[in-house]
């Protein structure tokens, strides 16, 4: 199976008009990266590591500097295929607030459809299959400003999943929810794993990124680690020397391995860990 | 609460009023102004008054909505009512003093003159009352879309209109944080002289372009990824559609219009 996405030997910088002469900040240098069609990737970086920068790359928002995104085959640079890349990788941003447009939930999910110029009806069968998907139907005639953060963002969610996109990439959308808009987001991002929707998940959360199916770390523009959650999480050495965490369970079992206490060193889920001090304890 | 503010006056409901047509509705009250206009005596202003009042029935709309609408517009109407009761000339001289007199003539253009006003007021809220702003700017699109042709452009002002609308409620409830924020570090926004309040505004007001301009940055970017690109070739979810009972109120609004042109050819006064 060839990639879907592909990021070929990428660059890309920003540059800061205002000073004299112009600062270039460079973001990407040269990365690399493949994703397949319905694989379920977590992006890790700390703040201004480029992973925004990054994600921003896959529906031709950002235009790499040098190097190439293809995106099911289309170039990112070629103008004629800009549409049609953004119906196929849609983008859901951080704030809830400032990525719904209209005042009516339902109004808000067609906005995508009614720009690509899809006929009325056909719409509003895709608006009702994605509110449904996303849990939302019941609120479609809701205005937006009165639900709660998390279903704000599930209304973002459903306004890009109307287009019926091969891939959606978050840039984290839980980081400013509560713990209960958290949960609600992971579910429906699991939801959608499910049915087969390439996803690329943007966080700094270490217990989202465990439940993705690969996880990629990138520092300073350039990828580090890129491997099943299992083997990332038990660099633990070299991700806190990026200014990264781990899953606090694995933390837990690396200190416990540490003093003496045999225990596997891959354990990134809470579930996991209650079962291997379980064992632990019945041996005595 | 400060987010639960209402933008316009929309009283929802069910009603056949409420279910009309926004464009259908435009149109009604733009024939409504003009048949108040035209009638020149008390007969068509009273015709004018039955449709006012079989509309708001049917709209279910309280009394006590339609006479606070009335109340901003006192000053107007006694103030053109003094003017009418003193300049206009004609008829019997009822009283006069110094230089200022009465008229009959005078007298019944101020009672004419604000009974007029009072309708059209009172006839134009019923339009907002029944239909959400967000309705009303979707039929002002598509009113205004022939317009196109020339160049000018509906669907961006219908777009800013309804960006606006959106986020009101978004800014309202963030003016309220920015305003216990400051509070928080000791500003006072109660007390002082008109200007010293005025002046304490300003650490409200400039986060608030602040962070509005921020979103209107990520808005566009988000927009952006939806393949918003104006509105050419884009279609609409909700499409408008008047039926049989829209053309029915069509008729009727102008059965209205030809009694108040016989009754100003018959009776005149």
């Amino acid at each position: 199976m060839s990639n879907f996405i592909e990021v070929q030997n990428v660059s890309f910088s920003y540059i800061n008009d205002f000073e004299e002469p112009p600062i270039k900040n460079t973001v990407l240098q040269g990365l690399s990266l493949e994703i397949k069609r319905g694989e379920f990737v977590a992006i890790l970086g700390h703040n201004g590591s480029g992973k925004s920068t990054l994600a921003k790359m896959f529906n031709a928002i950002n235009l790499p500097e040098s190097g190439k995104v293809l995106i099911n085959g289309m170039d990112t640079l070629d103008e004629n295929n800009l549409f049609d890349i953004r119906k196929t990788v849609g983008i859901v941003f951080q704030n809830p607030d400032n990525q719904i447009v209209a005042t009516i939930v339902e109004e808000d999910v067609a906005f995508a459809l009614e720009n690509i110029g899809v006929e009325p009806e056909k719409i509003r069968q895709s608006v009702d299959e994605a509110l449904n998907t996303v849990g939302m139907y019941k609120y479609r005639e809701h205005a937006p400003h009165k639900l709660s953060g998390g279903q704000k963002q599930r209304i973002a969610i459903a306004g890009v999943l109307a287009m019926n996109p091969e891939c959606i990439v978050m840039d984290e959308p839980t980081a400013m929810l509560d713990p209960v808009g958290r949960r609600e987001i992971m579910k429906t991002i699991k939801k959608l794993d499910s049915m087969g929707v390439t996803i690329v998940l943007i966080t700094h959360y270490m217990e989202e990124a465990a439940q993705a199916g690969r996880v990629v770390v990138i520092d300073n523009g350039k990828i580090i680690l890129d491997n099943e959650p299992k083997k990332v999480f038990s660099q633990l050495e070299l991700l806190k020397s990026v200014g990264l965490d781990v899953p606090q369970v694995t933390e837990l079992t690396h200190s416990l391995i540490a003093s003496g206490i045999p225990l596997k060193n891959d354990i990134i889920s809470e579930d996991e860990c209650v079962l291997a001090l379980y064992e632990l304890l019945k041996k005595g | 609460m400060i987010k639960d503010i209402t933008i316009g006056q929309y009283f929802p409901g069910k009603s056949l009023v409420h279910r009309l047509d926004p464009r259908i509705k435009i149109l009604l009250t733009v024939l409504y102004i003009v048949m108040l206009f035209s009638a020149s005596g008390f007969l068509g202003l009273g015709l004018g008054m039955i449709y006012l009042i079989i509309a708001f029935l049917i709209s279910k709309i309280p009394i006590k909505m339609m006479l606070k609408s009335i109340k901003p517009i006192i000053p107007i109407i006694i103030f053109t009512g003094i003017l009418n009761l003193f300049f206009v000339e004609g008829g019997t001289v009822l009283f006069s003093w110094w230089k200022l007199q009465i008229t009959s003539e005078g007298l019944r253009t101020m009672v004419f003159m604000a009974v007029r006003i009072i309708f059209l007021i009172c006839g134009t809220s019923l339009l907002t009352y029944t239909t959400s702003p967000i309705t009303l700017t979707d039929a002002i699109e598509r009113i205004l879309s022939p317009l196109k042709a020339i160049k000018f452009p509906a669907h961006e002002i219908a777009m800013m209109m309804t960006i606006a609308l959106r986020f009101i409620p978004t800014l309202v409830e963030e003016t309220d944080k920015i305003m216990s924020a400051q509070k928080a570090r000791g500003a006072d926004l109660e007390t002082g002289s008109v200007l010293q309040r005025a002046k304490a505004l300003i650490p409200i007001l400039i986060p608030l372009f602040v962070s509005a301009f921020r979103r209107a940055e990520d808005l566009a970017l988000a927009m952006e990824c939806r393949c918003y690109h104006g509105g050419d070739g884009r279609t609409r979810m909700r499409q408008l559609k008047a039926g049989v009972i829209d053309w029915v109120a069509v008729a009727v609004t102008v059965i209205f219009m030809a009694g108040i042109f016989v009754l100003n050819g018959l009776l005149p006064i």
